[in-house]
């Protein structure tokens, strides 16, 4: 298959950046995503042109290294899918593929495609974690957790920490993000203790990062290539609210 | 946990759940607003004797005005600062940007929003204080029924209340989930919930001017 890529070219913060066009011939169908941009890179490579740079790790959709925005979707327009699980053969042969980073003002370019998402890592820092030692992983059934609560903790647990949800999102907001780090502890008797704190330094951390305010689109709903919920959201806000009113 | 915590109106959960609650008064009034217009089709005594009890009592009219007036200053409030944090929230946009789930009413609630408010200042000068209204006079019901036989204001008060409706429909649903009032088993229910009542409230807002220019209320 042939595509046309317009990829974004920025070599730092303080570039202004621009689209630059490539040609990206003989992919097989079966090229996934990234595969098919290490290709158009190594032929860039060879001709002595400068490589575009973006994020990828584990390239089996568990680590949430990877991600732009491909034709206006994050992730691609496939859906559950983070991008190093979409292929080619998703598209048309000849298609014109639009490639862009994830943009927010949270989320600065580092270069061309590998934007800096340590915004998250200072949300997840404000109290996105136990701060007694659990011990290791109990006896089945020793804590009962009603199947209900252990079901909806691990859908929220399932985040990646993409970014999607931001980079979908038509106001940068990272509230699925920060409601899947809290959800997935809002459940669980672990949770309980820090449940009130947690819900304020999280999402005063969110604020401070400067990200933008839920509307309710549900777009990082359909972006999220692990399909967290706006169950999240509604949990933290109820979380806050109650934060608000034993204060 | 070292991040400083902020005020609960400093978040923007917390703005929302302002806009949420004001939201909901004002949704209530609109509501009963529309019942109330609706017994024009009962008669001019009937809508007339409504309008004088409502204003009968001087105390609560102003009680129930102001309470209005608070929530929709403090619901504009908080949404043009929630608007102007989203805004700055990115200052590059994409070049291609494509939406999946989004609605309609969704994107517009922002614009809904002040055309709405431009919509009620004529909405009062021409039914409430009369200024803007050819022939006003103490009689309400005549006020109504000779309002809405000029076409183009009736055209503006069709196309206004259809942004009312959507800007309801929006809401409403928002309204449920921003103070977290959300389940898997029953999220469909505030989903229906905001589709009736929005439209109910648009076609009960409508049927009054559609019927003064179709005739079928008259000026006595």
């Amino acid at each position: 298959m042939d595509f046309k890529l317009k990829v974004w070219r920025q070599r730092g913060a303080g570039d202004k950046g621009a689209f630059a066009n490539y040609d990206a011939k003989d992919i097989s169908p079966d090229t996934s995503f990234l595969e098919m941009l290490d290709i158009v890179n190594e032929r860039l490579i060879a001709k002595g042109e400068e490589p575009f740079a973006f994020d990828h790790d584990c390239r089996e959709g568990i680590c949430g290294t990877c991600g732009c925005m491909v034709n206006g979707y994050a992730h691609g327009h496939q859906g559950g899918t983070t991008l190093c699980q979409f292929h080619m053969r998703e598209f048309q042969d000849g298609e014109t593929i639009w490639i862009e980073p994830f943009r927010a003002k949270a989320f600065p370019v580092i270069r061309d495609l590998v934007v800096d998402r340590g915004a998250f890592d200072k949300i997840v820092q404000a109290g996105g974690y136990i701060s007694v030692r659990t011990g290791s992983a109990p006896d089945g059934n020793a804590v009962p957790v009603p199947k209900d609560d252990a079901e909806r903790s691990m859908d929220a647990a399932a985040c990646i920490g993409c970014g999607a949800c931001v980079a979908a999102c038509p106001n940068a907001s990272a509230m699925l993000f920060t409601s899947g780090k809290i959800a997935q502890f809002a459940r669980l008797p672990q949770g309980q203790p820090e449940r009130i704190d947690r819900v304020r330094h999280m999402v005063a951390a969110m604020e401070q990062a400067g990200f933008g305010a839920c509307t309710n689109h549900a777009e990082c709903e359909a972006a999220c290539p692990k399909e967290l919920k706006l169950d999240c959201i509604a949990q933290m806000n109820r979380d806050l609210i109650k934060a608000a009113l034993v204060k | 946990m070292a991040t400083k915590v902020m005020t609960f109106y400093g978040t923007s959960i917390g703005k929302k759940v302002v806009m949420a609650v004001t939201g909901f008064i004002v949704f209530g009034f609109v509501t009963v607003h529309m019942l109330g217009n609706l017994q024009v089709f009962s008669g001019p005594e009937k809508l007339n004797a409504y309008a004088h009890f409502l204003k009968s009592v001087p105390a609560f009219l102003w009680t129930f005005r102001g309470l209005i007036l608070i929530s929709a200053v403090l619901h504009i409030l908080a949404a043009t600062q929630l608007t102007l944090q989203s805004w700055s929230a990115r200052p590059q946009g994409y070049a291609v940007q494509r939406y999946r789930e989004t609605t309609y009413a969704a994107r517009t609630v922002r614009w809904g929003g002040p055309i709405i408010g431009l919509f009620l200042v004529y909405h009062i000068l021409h039914f409430t204080t009369g200024q803007v209204h050819p022939s006003f006079s103490d009689n309400v019901y005549n006020n109504v029924v000779t309002g809405f036989a000029v076409w183009w204001v009736s055209v503006f008060y069709i196309v206004a209340v259809a942004f009312v409706g959507l800007h309801l429909y929006h809401g409403v649903w928002s309204m449920f989930q921003t103070v977290g009032l959300n389940h898997p088993k029953w999220n469909v229910w505030p989903r229906v919930f905001a589709v009736a009542f929005s439209l109910a409230v648009f076609a009960g807002m409508v049927s009054v001017p559609i019927a003064a220019l179709a005739g079928l209320v008259r000026p006595v």
